[in-house]
């Protein structure tokens, strides 16, 4: 270590700081807080436990636990990153963290940690809603394993909305942002299962990488007959990959 | 040597595609001074700043902060910076953001000498958002100082602040060099590095053209403008010592010089018949180019 460099706080103190103020500022955000909370518990209250009705060898409510908890965990990713970080950009705060005493990785870790925090929170709010309402059985591990999918299936849409957030600037990263979540949640089959939709659109979902999210999700509650491990996350692998690298070639190039 | 460099530039320089933003520069700051990086818009002061604070990577050359690259974090713990704007997050408090900030540090103020020396004590529970564009311009100064750094970085930090508070911000900025701190403000108003620096560093077009002290950057730039009609031609006026930058037109001739009086004798004397004459003062712009051109014909001669 060199010499003249002073030491201090340590980096993982430094990290976790960061990602508490992270968290504690969004919250206060009702544009963010509300939208990523409360819609995915009020369509899944909505359309699994008002609107009657049977899926044959499905278990409504617990098919959109799974699919509820995708699109619950990809909004924070996808606007805590993509908002987030254009609209940063833009105001300057970034530029402020690059000359911190802190590494520019604890401003992205913040970010991760708040989307995943996010996303528990809706995962606990929709397993109390499909439980305690919907009569859903599920045992503490199969659930471990379900909000382990989910939280960790946030990476590609963190991954996409880092993206976006490095190509677009401010405001009109909202708008980029939305017409990629709200399109993709519905054609993912993440509102409402995909064979209430035309065979043309069941085809097409393999393209999203939601589906996939979803396909792993359902299959950790026996609820999807043809789930493909190995095919789904490799999907996302490689969707994570991807977009992460076109990002960090868009943001080397600022 | 009389003097420590705390930080420096060897070298420097940095395009940005065509456009040369900084020439390779030498720059070296020396512990407890306050150093003025004085110039117009697009001068290089940003440029300066943002190798010193890690933001910008050199193209050719280093830039080194006690000893270290700025662009390692852990360097920047000696460091404070207030950018020229930085819109902070909205919903965190002042206490807040202060927290968050001297928490990088090894050795931060107390929080209450923080507020204090920004002028921050009674709204330090108001959020960003509800703060006046003066008050949010504190706090970003605030986040600068919090952590009790030995050198301040500080971008413009008078633009768009009344007189009161410039005298205040002035007042405090004193405070801390009694602190011993170490202080490089960019400035475009002559009169802020008077009143602050030890030293100023003149820049324009990407290099430095001086690096005095107040008095002595005032005497450099102390010429005067004149205009007149004179049959005398530019190309012959330009061959004089005194004469800096000529610019004719129409039947309007106007010389910018740095010794106006011996200029006058000299224009009187060889033009009898110039008419229409006017002895104007020189804009810091003006005084700049004057400089430029003094620079410019020492390096050719």
């Amino acid at each position: 270590m060199n010499a003249a460099i002073a030491t201090g706080p340590s980096l993982v103190g430094l990290c976790l700081r960061e990602a508490g103020y992270e968290f504690l500022r969004q919250l206060r955000t009702p544009a963010v807080a509300v939208p990523t909370l409360a819609f995915p518990l009020v369509f899944y209250v909505l359309f699994g436990l008002v609107l009657p009705g049977k899926w044959g060898q499905y278990d409504k409510t617990a098919y959109l636990l799974a699919t509820y908890g995708v699109f619950g965990v990809i909004g924070p990713a996808l606007f805590g990153f993509g908002v987030g970080l254009a609209l940063e950009r833009h105001s300057g705060w970034l530029e402020l963290k690059r000359v911190s005493p802190m590494p520019i990785g604890a401003y992205f870790f913040s970010k991760i940690a708040m989307s995943l925090g996010f996303g528990l929170i809706v995962v606990v709010l929709l397993s109390i809603a499909a439980i305690g309402f919907g009569g859903v059985r599920i045992d503490p591990i199969t659930w471990l394993k379900l909000t382990g999918v989910l939280l960790v299936g946030t990476l590609p849409f963190c991954a996409i909305g880092l993206w976006v957030g490095s190509l677009v600037s401010g405001q009109a990263a909202v708008a980029v942002i939305n017409l990629i979540y709200l399109p993709m949640s519905v054609l993912s089959g993440l509102w409402l299962p995909l064979f209430a939709f035309p065979v043309i659109l069941q085809k097409f979902a393999v393209i999203w990488p939601a589906w996939h999210l979803a396909q792993l999700a359902l299959g950790m509650i026996g609820q999807a007959q043809d789930a493909k491990l190995v095919l789904h996350t490799g999907v996302l692998l490689a969707t994570s990959v991807l977009f992460l690298s076109l990002a960090a070639l868009k943001l080397r190039e600022r | 040597m009389g003097y420590a460099s705390i930080a420096e530039l060897r070298g420097a320089s940095k395009r940005y595609g065509k456009h040369i933003a900084l020439q390779p520069t030498d720059l070296s700051i020396r512990a407890g001074e306050v150093l003025a990086l004085l110039g117009p818009n697009g001068a290089g002061k940003t440029t300066v700043l943002g190798l010193l604070t890690g933001r910008l990577s050199a193209d050719a050359g280093s830039a080194r902060l006690f000893g270290a690259d700025p662009r390692d974090w852990r360097a920047r713990r000696r460091i404070g910076v207030m950018l020229q704007d930085g819109r902070l997050p909205e919903t965190l408090r002042v206490s807040e953001h202060i927290a968050l900030y001297a928490g990088y540090y090894p050795k931060p103020r107390p929080l209450e000498e923080t507020l204090e020396l920004a002028g921050l004590t009674d709204i330090a529970q108001r959020r960003y958002e509800q703060l006046s564009g003066g008050q949010q311009r504190r706090v970003q100064f605030a986040l600068a100082i919090c952590g009790r750094a030995p050198l301040l970085f500080v971008d413009e930090p008078t633009v768009g602040l009344d007189v009161e508070a410039r005298r205040n911000f002035w007042q405090v900025l004193g405070q801390l060099r009694a602190e011993g701190s170490s202080i490089v403000l960019t400035t475009h108003y002559l009169e802020e590095a008077d009143a602050l620096a030890d030293r100023i560093v003149l820049l324009a077009g990407g290099r430095i053209f001086a690096e005095d002290t107040p008095a002595g950057i005032k005497a450099r730039a102390s010429g005067k403008r004149l205009r007149c009609r004179t049959r005398l031609s530019a190309a012959m006026l330009r061959g004089w010592p005194e004469v800096g930058k000529v610019h004719v037109e129409g039947e309007r001739t106007e010389i910018c010089s740095h010794a106006p009086e011996v200029l006058l004798r000299r224009l009187l004397a060889a033009d009898a018949d110039l008419v229409d004459l006017e002895v104007l003062p020189l804009s810091l712009e003006e005084a700049f180019l004057t400089l430029t051109a003094t620079s410019a014909s020492k390096e050719a001669a």
